[in-house]
């Protein structure tokens, strides 16, 4: 399709926005817009909107996926495609009619606006994405061209590394220990605590510390510590896993605050079309295309959704609170603006959902919780007074890095072997058995000695392990 | 501060295809992938008697990207319409990764089947097997009436067959005559093709040799022959007739049933009755060694020949049933037996596995087969003997 517009219309339209951006109060990264077609941007999302990024089969089917369902109508192609990095940079679809570049412009701010103040993205460091990915995928390509090391070797490796990737710690903002520190936390933890009824209570005997356990605290970061503590990997191997691992913690942020993020942009865009005085022609346009973008998906979290959805709410509840959210919060202490600027500032989802999500947010809404039962999902429970919280919960459980289970390293000498063991902490929701096992079987590769992974299955605290011998599962005891 | 707009380029987009190669590796992969799988695709029963342009669903393990994910029994949360109620049904429970409010946000989602159709599904299975192309030297060759050949002119014909260049010429010819005949000569005046001016392409049946092949489906219908049996030697039938198939031009299908007496039987009635009784194999290949007599004699047909059993025979068949087998084994290019013993019957039942290892004969090759997971490597097994064989000649 010609273009009904031209790149004088965008700047123009940029222009406009950016007055209203800057207005409004947003503090966003220079940004950078390139327009590319249909077939270039299904490549941008199958390579997570990266100019420069190594290459690995896993990308290429992602493509394939997306030009199917694209094809096939299933799904449109996004109006945008943001990075964060410094400057941010943005992708808009040439086949788009003017009404939606606006649209996506306006959106891409506010995208913008939140990679740069949200705190989950404070160690990103923005300004070396490009050339991080850059010189990631050259490292990759120089070892695949490599004749001592080849195509075939390097993607054992990624494929492994891939599947532990998400295996990393969550929260950034604690700080890791090293192992000095960690050694004086054991030893200090080993001498009872002061305790000013020690006359009334016997005293704790005091054990001493095992120092040569490895390691001393569990630990998240699994690829991290496999770099570090098989002694047998060869450097590349070393490398591709430290790849592997800074690429994940560089999307971390961005799974951590889907909600928020969309919300936000959403909620910016909206506000800034109905800031620009647009024709009316446009102006319709506009709102067919944001009443599609923030719809409810039955049955489903639609992020646009809900976050857009929560946003306005808090800027209500400080501009005009109801009587009875008076009664119970008191006097909202800052004005709509200066709250939802300081929310974007320093929630993720888990905790911007906790604090935000209302019961009478998700009555409206009309959220609930489903279970599959045979072949089917079906409604458990639904938000009503007896039962909110607990649908509440289960979202928190699953927004975010809570979609990933937990699990750490406990022991890297288990039976004094130089096994692996591995914690999952199960919190009701267990493991899918063949994926673990398919999991564990690319931990044993990288670790190259036997693997064990104890969790809970159908009520049963069992134990994984993988070998030489391939696969074993025993139970260990039962629960309930 | 100002934003930067970087218009659209062609160049770009078509130098920029740098998924090509990711894309490439992927396919790769799924193709190997199938085919590890191929033993598992065959033992679904529904590729069976199928035409070729179905489509069939194809698992592809090895293209799952795994990692530590929730199981089933993980709630999810949706948004509703306003009228939800617990028990409502809000959609189907997908395997393994979690209920759809996962969907997007979780990377890598796996699909966990491709659609391929039948067709390349054979041909992937058959490059598995790594064979030499059989159509070689050895092949005995038929004339055979598939082809035509053009061979002068008529004036009627179908329209596919028209030569233009005739027929204008004819038009041409006519319309000079006509003018002499009426005097007149106005060359502007309308002449419209007459059905007298068309002429067509005779076409003449063009006798060409061509290979030929026909595959002889041997199979005990006794008693002993239950469904799962039946099953077992319907799915070897059915990859022996695909490969010869793939193999020649043309290609004749034989089915033989048999318990003490043998008789020529169609498909339908072939697979799908069962019969009482005890079993007399020979008389099996013998009736085979009548149909190749009759009409496939072998200095003009290629003759595979298969004989599916569970292998009760009466022992006072056993002479006659070897010697029969070592005539078709003369007869034909490549004759198998395939043992049908679901464990554990197999143990408490007579076999002739044993009594076939006096056949000598280099195109013999007895398999046994106790489950349908066996049925792939058996059958490469047979097709092996048949590579080896061709290699002496």
């Amino acid at each position: 399709m010609a273009s009904h517009w031209t790149i004088k219309d965008l700047e123009y339209w940029d222009a406009k926005i950016r007055e209203k951006v800057e207005e409004f109060g947003l503090s966003c990264f220079p940004q950078e817009f390139e327009v590319c077609d249909h077939a270039q941007m299904l490549g941008y999302m199958a390579y997570s909107g990266m100019p420069a990024h190594y290459p690995h089969w896993s990308y290429g089917k992602a493509y394939e996926k997306l030009q199917t369902l694209y094809e096939h109508g299933v799904s449109g192609l996004p109006y945008e495609m943001v990075i964060n990095s410094n400057p941010a940079l943005a992708y808009l679809v040439r086949e788009n009619s003017l009404c939606l570049q606006i649209l996506t412009i306006a959106h891409v701010y506010g995208h913008n606006d939140f990679f740069k103040n949200n705190f989950t993205f404070r160690d990103t460091q923005p300004e070396l994405t490009l050339s991080n990915f850059k010189l990631r995928a050259d490292r990759v390509r120089d070892y695949i061209e490599d004749p001592s090391i080849g195509l075939d070797k390097v993607e054992a490796v990624l494929d492994a590394a891939h599947a532990l990737s998400l295996q990393c710690r969550r929260n950034q903002a604690i700080r890791k220990l090293s192992p000095e520190e960690q050694r004086e936390q054991v030893l200090a933890a080993a001498h009872p605590a002061p305790d000013p009824y020690g006359e009334l209570h016997k005293q704790p005997e005091y054990v001493e510390p095992d120092l040569n356990h490895f390691p001393l605290f569990p630990e998240e970061d699994i690829l991290l510590f496999i770099r570090d503590n098989n002694p047998y990997l060869a450097n590349w191997e070393r490398d591709l896993l430290t790849i592997v691992h800074e690429q994940a913690r560089y999307f971390i942020p961005q799974i951590e605050t889907k909600i928020m993020n969309e919300g936000w942009a959403s909620y910016w865009h909206h506000k800034i079309m109905n800031s620009l005085d647009l024709p009316q022609d446009l102006y319709l346009e506009f709102l067919v295309h944001h009443n599609q973008v923030v719809r409810p998906h039955p049955g489903d979290i639609n992020p646009y959704y809900l976050g857009f959805k929560i946003w306005h709410d808090i800027y209500r509840r400080c501009e005009v609170p109801s009587p009875e959210e008076r009664e119970r919060y008191g006097e909202p202490q800052l004005g709509g603006h200066e709250k939802i600027f300081q929310v974007r500032e320093v929630d993720r989802d888990t905790s911007f959902l906790r604090r935000f999500l209302t019961e009478a947010l998700m009555r409206e809404m009309d959220m609930f919780e489903y279970q599959p039962k045979g072949e089917d999902l079906v409604v458990s429970k639904i938000s009503d007074e007896e039962h909110w919280r607990e649908v509440k919960e289960t979202l928190l459980k699953n927004v975010g890095m809570g979609g990933i289970p937990v699990i750490r390293i406990e022991d890297a000498d288990y039976g004094h072997n130089r096994q692996l063991y591995l914690k999952h902490q199960h919190d009701g929701r267990d493991l899918q058995a063949e994926y673990a096992e398919r999991t564990l079987a690319h931990l044993y590769q990288l670790w190259e000695r036997d693997v064990w992974l104890e969790t809970q299955l159908n009520d049963r605290k069992v134990r994984l392990g993988y070998g030489e011998d391939g696969f074993v599962q025993k139970t260990l005891g039962r629960f309930r | 501060m100002t934003t930067v707009f970087r218009p659209y380029s062609q160049s770009d987009a078509l130098r920029s295809d740098r998924s090509a190669r990711d894309r490439l590796r992927h396919r790769q992969k799924v193709r190997r992938a199938i085919r590890d799988n191929v033993a598992d695709i065959v033992a679904e029963e529904s590729i069976i008697g199928q035409s070729r342009d179905r489509i069939v669903k194809v698992p592809i393990r090895g293209i799952r990207e795994y990692r530590f994910v929730y199981g089933r029994n993980t709630p999810g949360v949706g948004t509703g319409q306003g009228d939800s109620e617990p028990g409502q049904t809000v959609g189907e429970a997908s395997q393994g990764d979690g209920g759809p409010g996962h969907a997007g946000d979780r990377p890598g989602m796996d699909y966990y089947e491709t659609e391929i159709t039948l067709e390349e599904l054979i041909e992937i299975m058959f490059e598995d097997l790594e064979l030499p192309d059989l159509e070689r030297k050895r092949f005995r060759e038929v004339l055979s009436e598939r082809t035509s050949k053009r061979k002068g002119f008529r004036r009627v014909g179908v329209r596919v067959h028209m030569d233009k260049r005739r027929t204008a010429k004819a038009r041409v010819r006519r319309r000079l005559a006509s003018n002499k005949a009426s005097g007149t000569s106005e060359p502007e005046r309308r002449f419209p093709f007459h059905r007298d001016d068309m002429r067509y392409h005779r076409l003449r049946e063009d006798l060409r040799p061509q290979s030929n092949a026909v595959v002889l489906c041997i199979m005990d219908t006794s008693g002993s022959m239950d469904t799962l049996k039946k099953y077992l030697a319907r799915s070897f039938f059915f990859l022996l007739y695909q490969f010869v198939r793939s193999r020649y031009a043309h290609v004749d299908v034989v089915f033989i049933a048999h318990h003490t007496k043998a008789r020529e039987v169609t498909e339908e009635e072939f697979f799908h009755k069962g019969e009482s009784g005890g079993t007399f194999i020979s008389s099996g290949y013998h009736k085979a060694l009548e149909v190749i007599q009759n009409r496939y004699h072998p200095s003009l047909w290629n003759i595979y020949a298969f004989h599916c059993s569970d292998g009760d025979n009466f022992d006072s068949d056993n002479v006659a049933t070897l010697k029969a087998a070592e005539e078709l084994c003369q007869a034909c290019n490549l004759f198998g037996y395939g043992e049908i013993k679901p464990r554990p019957s197999g143990f408490y039942e007579g076999t002739m596995l044993d009594l076939f290892r006096n056949v000598r004969a280099d195109n013999f090759q007895p398999v046994l087969i106790q489950r349908k997971e066996d049925i792939w490597p058996s059958f490469r097994q047979l097709l092996s003997r048949e590579r080896e064989n061709s290699e002496y000649e």
